[in-house]
């Protein structure tokens, strides 16, 4: 009997200080994974007249939070990509000695459709579609296949 | 204060607190004189530093306003208008990297003296833990001038706990405030900068130099098997003591040295829109892990490269620092040539990644 009482208050005491430290925590832990900041969507964004970009030309844009590099190949084809690298997280650059956008901080390389060709990326850029209305470059989040 | 003072000093303090035994034990303490003595002296000299990097510190925080359009202006602001604000900074930023140099020593001398094992396993733990800490202040600290360098050091590091399986997204969440790195990150790098790290390092130096009081010096197994009359050894106070005052006060001239006519550069001020510059690099003790990881593929075995490296990074971390009680577990056979060859493999590789990713 003694030793079930034991076994007992054990259990509710031990259950209660797993309760105590559970109620002290649970706040902090939920404290410090910080709340979902709304942002507005961005669906598209003017990058400018198309005669004012230059050829062989890379130039890093504001698409909301994100950055997304606009590029201007050499024959005047204009791509545009994700700017963050798929290994960890740098923002690439377009070279103009190698025609390829390349990140400095582990040196992946991407060819201008944005494939993953050399280095450590393990993934392509996403695309971004790009469109000249009224000679403007408007850059939108579609999915280019 | 006359002698006759200080002595009624004395005894007003060891009436309340009864410090003469500790008085006792510390005129008794002997220091071991031997050839590898001098190994003895590097952790003091890094206690040393982290006291300069306290006191640096704190000045700091005088001026310092975390904030993306504060962190960078008043870094600057320090570094120009503040009296004297160049040199602290610098001291701070030079006497950071010379504690992680001079603990990367200790720690290695260690190893190589093999005073990790019994009963030393817990000072060994302790150390490792303090050298993490040590360079997660580095991390911490480098964020907080808000320049390009940082930016992107931090969006790395950062991405690299995101590698983690199952908690690493969570992870990298928490640690930045949010999915990207932006002023939420500086904020909670500088709270863990200024507050959780000093108090996590002053817990586990403690620990260190109690133990390491409590168990006196490591003696290496050749001095251990001298005979009695042929043991040399000194006094720890003051002998030792002030061997070590005299080694602190050239480290603190070399500091003075380094940080007056290299005086810490400040940078461009980060930009998330712009491109990583050319040649952005880690801190030096981050170099051989960031090498690594610049040559890993971008797929091994179908997980991507990237997760092989950190996985085996925090693997081998576990594993260095439980050496002193995976050794006895193991049952290594001829253990002083199998250990010292795995020193000279992990220094071997640490050099030749670090020098790697300086040459390319």
């Amino acid at each position: 009997m003694g030793a079930n009482r034991r076994r007992f208050l054990n259990l509710v005491l031990g259950g209660g200080l797993l309760g105590w430290l559970g109620s002290v925590f649970y706040p902090v832990l939920s404290y410090l994974i910080p709340p979902k900041n709304p942002e507005a969507k961005v669906n598209s964004i003017k990058a400018g007249l198309v005669d004012d970009f230059p050829a062989d030309f890379g130039k890093i844009l504001k698409f909301g939070r994100k950055p997304v590099i606009l590029i201007k190949s050499s024959s005047g084809e204009l791509k545009a990509f994700a700017a963050t690298c798929t290994h960890l997280d740098c923002i690439v650059q377009y070279r103009k000695d190698t025609k390829q956008i390349w990140c400095a901080c582990h040196n992946g390389i991407y060819d201008l459709k944005g494939r993953n060709i050399a280095g450590p990326p393990p993934k392509p850029l996403e695309e971004y579609s790009v469109n000249i209305v009224n000679s403007e470059i408007v850059v939108s989040k579609q999915v280019v296949s | 204060m006359s002698e006759n003072s200080a002595n009624k000093f004395y005894s007003w303090i060891d009436e309340r607190f009864h410090i003469t035994p500790l008085v006792e034990f510390l005129k008794q303490k002997e220091v071991p004189v031997h050839r590898n003595s001098v190994w003895y002296y590097m952790g003091g000299v890094a206690l040393f530093l982290f006291i300069i990097q306290v006191f640096t510190g704190i000045l700091l925080l005088l001026y310092y306003q975390p904030g993306v359009d504060s962190a960078y202006e008043s870094v600057r602001f320090i570094t120009t208008k503040v009296s004297f604000g160049w040199l602290f900074r610098s001291i701070h930023s030079w006497s950071a990297n010379l504690m992680v140099f001079v603990l990367f020593i200790h720690m290695f001398s260690t190893f190589f003296s093999r005073a990790y094992r019994k009963p030393r396993e817990l000072t060994w733990v302790t150390g490792f833990i303090s050298l993490t800490l040590a360079m997660g202040f580095g991390f911490s600290g480098y964020l907080l001038p808000w320049n390009e360098l940082a930016f992107f050091a931090t969006k790395v590091g950062t991405d690299i706990v995101g590698a983690i399986p199952l908690i690493g997204e969570s992870a990298k969440i928490v640690l930045r405030g949010g999915e990207d790195v932006t002023g939420a990150t500086l904020t909670r790098f500088y709270g863990i900068h200024v507050a959780v790290l000093p108090l996590l390092m002053t817990i586990f130096i403690a620990l260190h130099l109690l133990f390491i009081q409590r168990q006196g010096m490591h003696e290496p197994e050749k001095f251990q098997k001298l005979p009695d009359e042929k043991k040399k050894t000194m006094p720890f106070f003051p002998n030792f003591i002030l061997r070590d005052a005299l080694l602190w006060l050239i480290v603190l001239n070399v500091l003075l040295f380094l940080s007056v006519f290299f005086p810490w550069e400040l940078g461009l001020k980060a930009d998330p829109f712009l491109s990583a510059p050319e040649g952005i690099r880690p801190e030096w003790y981050f170099m051989f892990m960031f090498q690594s990881l610049k040559l890993l593929p971008p797929h091994i075995f179908l997980l991507e490269g990237e997760l092989i490296g950190v996985l085996f990074f925090a693997i081998a971390a576990i594993i260095w620092m439980l050496i002193p009680l995976l050794e006895n577990k193991l049952g290594i056979k001829n253990k002083n040539v199998i250990m010292k060859i795995f020193g000279i493999v992990v220094v071997g590789f640490i050099l030749i990644m670090t020098i790697w990713g300086y040459s390319v």
